[in-house]
């Protein structure tokens, strides 16, 4: 019959004519997402943000090294009654509130909640949000980094990695920085 | 650049010659690339005598390291400053990489090469355990301030007391990079370690993040008020087991 015959002759044509239709959907719509990927970068609101940043322990504020964000003060912004228990490493109860600090692709800050001597929350006030860039760090863990004090070391060793301080700049900038951290 | 250079190497089959090379090496990476040389091919290049596309293969080398460096360093690592080119702040990790090759190549495997505070090592000390490397403490250099146990690994070390113009902040020329004095840098490649310790120096506080950002390597910045910032797998290049003096 015509029907079939036009249909055979003309099957691998209409076949080429579908993909080549819904090649040109598909790509279209992957021009979209990348278009408003690019455009209209998922914002997240602060108070949102994923508690996936938070590591499982919180021991860097728990060490005695400290951790990189340190309180902005150690008076408690709100205070609550004492608490009746002792912890081996407990902090008063209140709400305490870091610096801001720039962590390169932008700026973090965090809020962390003290009750029953132990730390029962803790909040991103600000992180990086508004660079491409941010969003992808924004999806694994931001790290806290360890802080310490300077110490001596007593071992033996084979090589050092450092130089000898031979500039005079360097020692006036340190003296002006050792004055002002006495304050 | 006059920096001093350490060697030391274990295997027994070590010759004097191949020492020897390994310290022509350096000779040769100084008459080259040393700005405080008037007739080294930099300075050619600098006062205009030499086009780049003239220069020899290990100088293009060096620019194309550095414009990736700068490429993956957000622009914080850049050899030009003022208009004219250090490359001082690749160059050496460069050449202790070809300095530790030489050893390789002349079929040594128990060594280190150190220059001006970076080094490679490979392999194991005399004692047949990993290469102790102290880093050391910027305010008092009679002092290191923490001990590495290394194996065929790097650490360079950028700091203010080292700091020369190869040394700046390109986002930012004025900005005094006096808030951190010491930044090292722990990975397997020497080239590497010493290129990213440079950025992570001129990044000043933010350095730390960054070195934390590169998978493989590691890093421990030091601040002006004595205070230290590890990443968080810097630890397992500590020594654990130290023998006291």
């Amino acid at each position: 019959m015509s029907g079939n015959q036009s249909r055979s002759y003309a099957g691998p044509l209409r076949t080429v004519k579908k993909l080549f239709l819904s090649g040109i959907v598909i790509v279209a719509f992957a021009c979209f997402v990348a278009y408003e990927r690019l455009v209209r970068p998922d914002s997240v609101p602060a108070q949102a943000a994923p508690t996936a940043f938070i590591p499982a322990t919180v021991a860097p504020f728990a060490s005695s090294g400290g951790s990189f964000l340190p309180p902005a003060s150690s008076q408690p912004t709100s205070t609550s009654g004492s608490s009746s228990q002792v912890h081996a490493s407990s902090y008063k109860d209140g709400t305490y509130t870091g610096q801001p600090v720039d962590a390169y692709y932008g700026l973090v800050q965090v809020q962390v909640t003290v009750h029953g001597g132990s730390i029962q929350d803790v909040q991103f006030l600000q992180y990086p949000s508004d660079r491409r860039t941010s969003q992808r760090i924004n999806s694994i863990a931001m790290p806290y980094l360890q802080q310490e004090a300077l110490q001596a070391q007593s071992a033996q060793v084979d090589i050092i990695s450092g130089a000898t301080l031979t500039s005079e700049g360097f020692q006036m900038s340190l003296q002006s920085a050792l004055q002002g951290a006495r304050n | 650049m006059g920096m001093p250079i350490t060697v030391e190497v274990v295997d027994a089959s070590a010759t004097q010659s191949l020492l020897d090379s390994v310290f022509d090496h350096f000779q040769y990476v100084d008459n080259t690339f040393s700005t405080y040389k008037e007739e080294s091919e930099i300075s050619r290049l600098n006062r205009g005598e030499l086009p780049l596309d003239d220069a020899s293969e290990n100088m293009k080398a060096i620019f194309a390291l550095a414009e990736r460096t700068r490429l993956e360093t957000d622009g914080y690592f850049d050899i030009l400053n003022d208009g004219k080119y250090d490359p001082s702040g690749v160059v050496k990790g460069w050449a202790i990489g070809n300095a530790a090759d030489i050893l390789r190549d002349g079929g040594v495997s128990d060594f280190y090469v150190e220059a001006g505070g970076d080094i490679q090592a490979s392999g194991l000390n005399a004692e047949a355990q990993p290469w102790r490397v102290g880093i050391r403490n910027p305010f008092d250099p009679a002092q290191i301030v923490k001990v590495l146990s290394l194996t065929d690994c790097a650490v360079a070390t950028s700091g203010t007391y080292i700091r020369g113009p190869h040394i700046y902040n390109p986002r930012d020329p004025v900005d005094p990079l006096d808030e951190v004095v010491s930044t090292t840098v722990i990975g397997a490649d020497i080239c590497d370690a010493d290129r990213f310790a440079t950025a992570a120096f001129a990044m000043g506080r933010r350095g730390i993040f960054f070195i934390e950002s590169l998978p493989g390597f590691e890093g421990y910045v030091i601040d002006r008020y004595q205070r230290a910032t590890l990443t968080t797998g810097f630890e397992r290049y500590l020594l654990h087991d130290p023998v006291h003096r």
